[in-house]
């Protein structure tokens, strides 16, 4: 044997300070990697700090109060018309909007009205139709104040405004209390009385029907393919598709439903129903995806003891294969249609950009859907949007936080290990 | 009377299970007085009853119910009131839907007074072909069922006929992927070509000048190369400088270093950050971000800070992309075979030696499929681009710059009232064929990376 090479000095000072230097590459590679972990952790958190500090105001109001006497200014309307369909258009009609404006200025000072949303008496008016004994009281209503004063309010201003909303708070004329119409209303010019609920409705519906189309569909798809397709070129094709399909951007699919819903079958623009169906396109792949991985992880044992006993193929996949798939299969879906419910893009070709102020009341009405409302609202001029853009994706993400949790409850919940 | 569809859906839905009723009775009756045995149990005769009744009624509804608002308009333009209508355009249109919504209750009032007189005409013809509709339908379904219900013996092979359609039903289904794929390909296709024939392609693909709305002045010009930069630059050179690093890093960290239990922790983490919505993401960055970057390079002295950058858009979009980068790495490291990792650390390298020189080498061609598929997500993301990196087509390096991409502006060109045939809304169509098939081929090759480097250790 050969032994000229002289034994390693592991004591040495050459080799001990290799040591120390790979020991020390060690801890900053380790430090690079925990770095790397914090920084996404860092970034999720500022995301979500800087979206709750902002949009926690969005959920409350200022609310000036006006007291508004309807014995010295009456309101000349037929009280048996309250309860009509058109009660609103009458009490308009008799001039409630003038009144209110009067009060204000009464109360609060010349240009006092202008303290008030312009929407403020709507807010009388349904008062009044809950309880038209208030036509012949004097009643201190508290009534959503203008955008300016609202964000003066709870920022502090400077200048004219500021002196005045100062001045106002030391009466003690106003007070915050939560947005409620924030949840009541539909889309409005006006952050005094723009809300969710149009948009949260129109999600529900969209994200039903697609739920309705994706989830069957996908379902039966991946049955199919991972329990009876015969390997062949029209199978592989299939399952090409798919793998694609599930990759391909999501705002070809608004381009898809666009050419072929609304310009070719003529389907309603702008529809929770066309909506429904282009994410419903969108998310059967994933449902697909998940579905397979659900029904493989399902062992063949039982699949042969089913056949075993009798059963024809089909009994064997919808009496044991499918109910045990389950679990796994809603845990996908719900995570596809949580995905599904913040898409905004293929949403915004079918039209759904268009500004919507009634709460929609059907598959075909125009609707706008949560997302949607968040970029309609971050594009307003008017400050007020700032915070009401942030609550909304503070609801957004409360809804899509609790569909994972419920996925990954249910997980956990039913998973077998087999 | 008009011609609901749920309505109707629901109706045959209800004869169905009276069919299946009907069905499941008249076998369990046929086996019990001839005292035979049935092959197939009874509710398998009920299912063949009912799908008779109802698959045939409903294919009719779905038919009829797209054919039937053209019979409507054909017979309305017949009628002696329609003979005075504009011959064509937009009014014609509005008058037309005009007075449908009247006539089909939608509406109150005409608000054309031109339309008035074709109400009661649609109202008459909805009724009648509402009616014809129903009738057909309720006819197909009702000899529908009465042909299952007569064919029911006990010997009859019920079970076999229902898996049958069974079997069908599932075949129609993951055909849905295929039809998909077709219908945006074919819509794609066919939509480009009019672009082309408007506008040469080696315009779009190779001109430098986008200005789709020019005005009249001069003409419009659809030149994509500042796109296809802009989409670059934002979607594979910036958020790829954020996302691969720190996503590398979090696998490595994760699956190398970390306690299970810091594990559990973070990992669900990631999941939110990949399940933000896009549009948040895009908001954030247009509120936070872009402004900070525009203070910060006004103060080390770059002109022209735009406060829609490339930057923000592309740095938020690489936070989006972390957890995508960093499951896929986590897949490819732990592909590779356990024996690599252990013979490496037995000849005495460091675990950051045996990462840097045997894991990520090993892990490689993984790691590189899924930063493809990393690069084709986010060049066909649109939200973030859109909110955060403006409309205006630079052809520019400076990331500070505004630059615009391909899903910014199909949305533009989308979004705004041009009609539809306009070369604008067409070249929307002719920049998503292009994504889709850079998308698609960065898909294809990412796949068969990651397949063929899964073969390498199995």
């Amino acid at each position: 044997m050969n032994r000229d090479t002289a034994p390693t000095d592991w004591k040495g000072t050459a080799m001990q300070k290799r040591i120390a230097s790979r020991y020390a590459a060690e801890r900053r590679f380790k430090l690079f990697g925990l770095g790397a972990v914090l920084l996404s952790g860092a970034f999720l958190a500022f995301l979500l700090f800087v979206m709750v500090g902002n949009g926690l105001r969005g959920f409350t109001y200022t609310n000036v109060e006006v007291p508004i006497d309807f014995k010295a200014m009456p309101l000349t309307i037929d009280a048996s018309r309250l309860g009509d369909t058109d009660a609103d258009q009458v009490i308009a009609n008799a001039g409630l909007a003038d009144i209110v404006a009067f009060a204000a200025d009464e109360a609060l000072g010349t240009d006092g009205s202008k303290l008030l949303s312009e929407n403020a008496w709507k807010e009388v008016r349904t008062a009044i139709k809950a309880d038209p004994e208030l036509l012949t009281a004097k009643t201190v209503f508290h009534l959503p104040a203008a955008s300016e004063v609202d964000i003066a309010a709870k920022e502090g201003a400077k200048g004219a405004l500021g002196a005045k909303v100062e001045a106002l708070e030391k009466n003690g004329k106003l007070s915050t209390g939560i947005h409620w119409s924030f949840f009541r209303n539909a889309d409005a010019t006006d952050p005094a009385v723009a809300g969710i609920w149009g948009a949260l409705k129109g999600s529900v519906l969209t994200i039903f029907i697609a739920f309705l189309i994706a989830f069957p569909t996908g379902v039966l798809a991946a049955l199919y393919l991972e329990e009876y397709a015969p390997k062949n070129r029209w199978t592989d094709l299939i399952e090409v598709s798919i793998n694609n399909l599930a990759a391909v951007p999501s705002i070809i699919f608004g381009l898809l439903a666009l050419a072929v819903f609304i310009n070719w079958f003529g389907l309603c623009q702008a529809s929770a129903l066309v909506g429904g169906l282009t994410l419903a396109l969108m998310t059967m792949p994933v449902i697909v995806i998940a579905a397979r991985n659900a029904i493989k992880a399902v062992p063949p044992s039982i699949r042969d003891a089913a056949l075993g006993v009798g059963a024809s193929p089909v009994q064997v996949v919808f009496h044991h294969v499918l109910p045990l798939a389950l679990p796994g299969i809603l845990t996908g879906t719900i995570i596809g249609m949580a995905r599904a419910l913040g898409e905004t893009a293929p949403l915004l070709l079918i039209g759904m950009r268009a500004f919507i102020g009634d709460v929609p009341n059907g598959i075909c009405a125009p609707s706008t859907v949560l997302p949607m409302q968040i970029f309609l609202w971050s594009d307003e001029v008017d400050r007020g949007f700032v915070e009401k853009t942030s609550a909304a994706i503070i609801v957004l993400l409360i809804v899509l936080l609790s569909m994972n949790a419920l996925a990954i409850y249910l997980r956990n919940k039913f998973e077998k290990r087999w | 009377m008009t011609f609901n569809a749920a309505a109707l859906l629901l109706l045959i839905a209800g004869l169905a299970l009276i069919g299946w009723l009907a069905g499941r009775g008249r076998s369990a009756l046929l086996a019990g007085r001839a005292g035979a045995k049935l092959h197939s149990r009874p509710q398998y005769h009920g299912w063949y009853v009912a799908l008779w009744l109802f698959v045939p009624a409903a294919i009719f509804l779905a038919v009829w119910s797209s054919v039937s608002p053209a019979l409507i308009t054909n017979s309305v333009l017949t009628s002696d009131a329609a003979q005075s209508l504009p011959a064509f355009g937009f009014e014609r249109g509005a008058i037309l839907s005009d007075a449908r919504n009247v006539a089909q209750g939608a509406q109150a009032a005409v608000r054309i007074p031109a339309a008035a007189p074709l109400v009661k005409p649609y109202a008459d013809a909805t009724h009648t072909y509402a009616w014809i509709g129903i009738a057909a339908m309720l006819a197909l379904a009702l000899a529908g069922g009465l042909y299952a219900f007569t064919r029911i013996r006990p010997d009859f092979r019920a079970r076999t006929r229902v898996e049958k359609i069974v079997m069908a039903i599932l075949l129609l289904a993951s055909l849905v992927a295929i039809l998909t794929t077709f219908g945006i390909v074919l819509s794609l296709l066919f939509e480009s070509i009019r672009f082309f024939s408007l506008v040469p392609a080696t315009e779009l693909l190779f001109g430098t000048y986008w200005n789709p709305q020019s005005g009249a002045a001069q003409p419009d010009t659809f030149g994509g190369i500042p796109l296809f930069w802009g989409t670059v630059l934002i979607g594979a050179i910036i958020a790829m400088i954020v996302a691969i690093p720190i996503g590398m890093m979090t696998a490595v960290y994760l699956t190398q270093y970390a306690a299970p239990r810091v594990r559990k922790w973070v990992k669900p983490c990631l999941e939110i950050l990949a399940g933000v919505p896009t549009v948040v993401y895009g908001y954030f960055a247009a509120l936070t971000i872009a402004p900070a970057l525009r203070e910060f390079a006004v103060t080390i002295g770059i002109p022209n800070a735009s406060t829609e950058s490339a930057l923000a858009a592309g740095v938020v979009m690489g936070v989006m992309i972390i957890p995508f980068v960093s499951s896929m790495a986590d897949d490819s490291i732990n592909a590779v075979p356990q024996a690599m990792r252990d013979g490496s650390l037995a000849l005495g390298a460091t675990p950051n030696e045996t990462i840097r020189q045997v894991l990520i080498p090993a892990a490689l061609p993984g790691v590189m499929g899924g930063i493809l598929l990393a690069v084709s997500r986010a060049i066909g993301e649109t939200m973030i681009v859109v909110m955060a990196a403006g409309l205006s087509a630079n052809l520019t390096a400076n990331p500070f710059a505004s630059v615009t991409t391909v899903t910014a502006q199909i949305v533009k060109l989308l979004t705004g009232d041009q009609e539809f045939d306009s070369a604008k809304t067409l070249a929307a169509f002719a920049l998503g064929l292009v994504l889709f098939v850079v998308t698609l081929l960065l898909n294809i090759v990412a796949l068969r990376i990651v397949k063929k480097y899964r073969e390498a250790y199995e």
